[in-house]
């Protein structure tokens, strides 16, 4: 399973790698980062199969997170990539517009990542 | 019949030479008719001469006060005779030219005159206003002019005095709205210091997770003899300690430029890197933009010159130039994208910010491509109290205060600006270490 995390933080990949070191190691999961909204959509044009889940930061310079989101949904159709949102700001506003731009799921900074590492297994069970 | 005897004629003569003197403004011949140790008392408050050489003063000064000479008309004049003494009573009619307008005045005269030596001189003089002529609050002309003039000066002082209050209240109030600026900008930065920390604290925080469970399969590899893979994890424990120390770093600037920027600016000079400088101010900005309004978007790039020395400055006093500068460059962008009209959908809001090292100073440049300052209000930007924001949200003082500061700086703040492409402010400042 690939994921592909979009934030404009370098060091999100260190921590990432580092935090599914296991997974990675057993060939459960391929990671992929893109620091930029931009640089996320040049991704999926190129590799666009292969990422199943789409981890996106909002608060980024250029492009935002809400924008890329609504870009994934309206652009891939079979089957779109579930997109998960996370922000510093963890409010309403953010939330709604997300949850209303097809999001399938809102996580705030600082990520848990037991959670996220829940979230993901029962994606691979699904 | 002669009105006077022979003496009493000699007496006569010599006071009225002595008036006559006085009339046609000459002091020699005045003072030739009075005695070594004449004195005076006038009707003034200080019309006083206990010599000759005061009262040769007071007459010199009336003389020069009035330029025109005076004509003197006796009214009518009494004598009495003692021996080798005589007293002269009289009255005269006054008249005196004063800026163009002729004012009489009748004044009363006692002289007494003592016979010394071969010739009669005047030794004491007393001058008055004769009652009936002394309605209350009259004075003498000369008098007159004094208390005018003791009042108008009175009036200056006062007037002197109140100005200085005024301009010490202006200054109370100026350091004052100067306070609230920097506080209102502190304002503008706090959500984006609150971000810029949250981000650096995250990381700490989980990369010291990370390692707690590096620690642990560490050892369980070690048990298992996995030497290589025990060595690829200390490695990778080595790295998040790194990132740890980094992003906690990260974190101390950030709260040490906060402190910085709302201390009041008794800063001194250091050398500082501009490009570092310029970074910080820019993503606080950004952050802090929108942390306030979660639609505001809008793309940041730097061009940093890599050659760029350390300048020596007051760098809190210099951040607030550019968090200002910057804050105002996010505000127009934003403003021309919210009045989009249809033909400009493929807008793109944009904040540039350019350093530039040209040696003997170096160059910050903050591009925005927003509507362009219109040529009418250009000249009045760094006007305090000018702004274009709507009530309550400008003070008006950001670019005057930033003018004020590069300029303390030996530097200039300049502005270009293309009507629908955008402003450029450009602050020059002198690099001091080569001459």
């Amino acid at each position: 399973m690939r994921i592909l995390i979009v934030d404009d933080e370098r060091d999100i990949q260190t921590l990432f790698e580092q935090r599914f070191r296991k997974e990675i190691k057993n060939n459960e999961l391929v990671l992929a980062f893109a620091y930029s909204g931009e640089e996320a959509l040049k991704y999926l044009d190129e590799k666009e199969q292969h990422a199943i889940l789409i981890l996106s930061d909002i608060n980024m310079p250029g492009m935002s997170g809400l924008d890329l989101l609504s870009n994934i949904k309206q652009k891939y159709h079979r089957p779109p990539p579930l997109v998960m949102m996370i922000t510093a700001y963890g409010d309403e506003e953010n939330y709604n517009t997300a949850m209303k731009l097809g999001a399938d799921d809102f996580l705030t900074k600082p990520l848990d990542f037991n959670q996220l590492k829940e979230k993901i297994k029962n994606i691979h069970h699904d | 019949m002669p009105k006077y005897t022979e003496q009493e004629q000699e007496v006569i003569n010599v006071h009225n030479v002595f008036w006559e003197a006085l009339a046609n403004r000459d002091i020699d011949l005045r003072f030739s008719c009075c005695s070594e140790n004449v004195t005076f008392i006038g009707t003034g408050l200080h019309e006083k001469a206990a010599n000759k050489a005061e009262y040769r003063i007071m007459n010199e000064k009336g003389v020069n006060q009035f330029p025109e000479p005076f004509q003197i008309d006796f009214i009518w004049t009494n004598i009495s005779m003692f021996h080798k003494q005589a007293v002269v009573t009289c009255e005269v009619i006054w008249k005196q030219s004063i800026n163009g307008k002729i004012s009489s005045e009748l004044v009363r005269s006692t002289t007494l005159l003592n016979y010394e030596e071969d010739a009669w001189k005047i030794v004491h003089v007393h001058g008055s206003v004769p009652d009936y002529r002394l309605a209350e609050g009259e004075y003498m002309t000369t008098e007159k002019i004094l208390l005018r003039n003791r009042e108008l000066e009175q009036k200056v002082f006062e007037r002197t005095q109140e100005l200085g209050k005024s301009l010490a209240e202006l200054k109370a109030t100026q350091s004052q709205l100067i306070q609230s600026e920097k506080m209102a900008s502190l304002g503008e930065l706090t959500a984006g210091i609150a971000h810029e920390i949250q981000n650096p604290l995250n990381f700490v925080n989980n990369f010291s997770e990370v390692n707690v469970e590096l620690v642990a399969e560490l050892k369980l590899e070690l048990e298992k003899g996995d030497i290589a893979e025990a060595i690829a994890i200390a490695d990778d424990i080595a790295i998040n300690e790194g990132k740890i120390l980094q992003h906690g770093k990260r974190a101390d600037s950030i709260v040490k430029g906060m402190l910085q920027h709302s201390r009041s600016s008794n800063g001194i000079n250091e050398p500082t890197d501009i490009n570092a400088l310029a970074d910080e101010y820019l993503r606080l900005s950004y952050h802090g933009l929108r942390a306030k309004d979660k639609s505001f978007n809008a793309d940041f790039k730097t061009e940093f010159d890599a050659s760029m020395p350390k300048i020596n400055i007051i760098p809190q006093d210099i951040g607030r130039v550019l968090l200002n500068l910057i804050n105002n460059a996010f505000y127009v962008v934003a403003e021309r994208q919210k009045n989009l009209s249809g033909l400009e959908e493929t807008y793109k809001p944009s904040v540039t910010i350019i350093t530039k090292n040209l040696g003997d100073r170096i160059e910050i440049s903050v591009m925005d491509n927003g509507n362009g300052i219109p040529e009418e209000i250009r000249n009045k930007i760094f006007q305090p109290f000018f702004t274009t924001k709507p009530t309550g949200e400008g003070t008006g003082l950001g670019l005057s205060l930033s003018y004020d500061i590069v300029k303390a700086h030996g530097g200039e703040l300049k502005v270009e600006s293309l009507s629908g492409e955008g402003t450029t402010f450009v602050i020059t400042l002198p690099n001091l270490n080569i001459r």
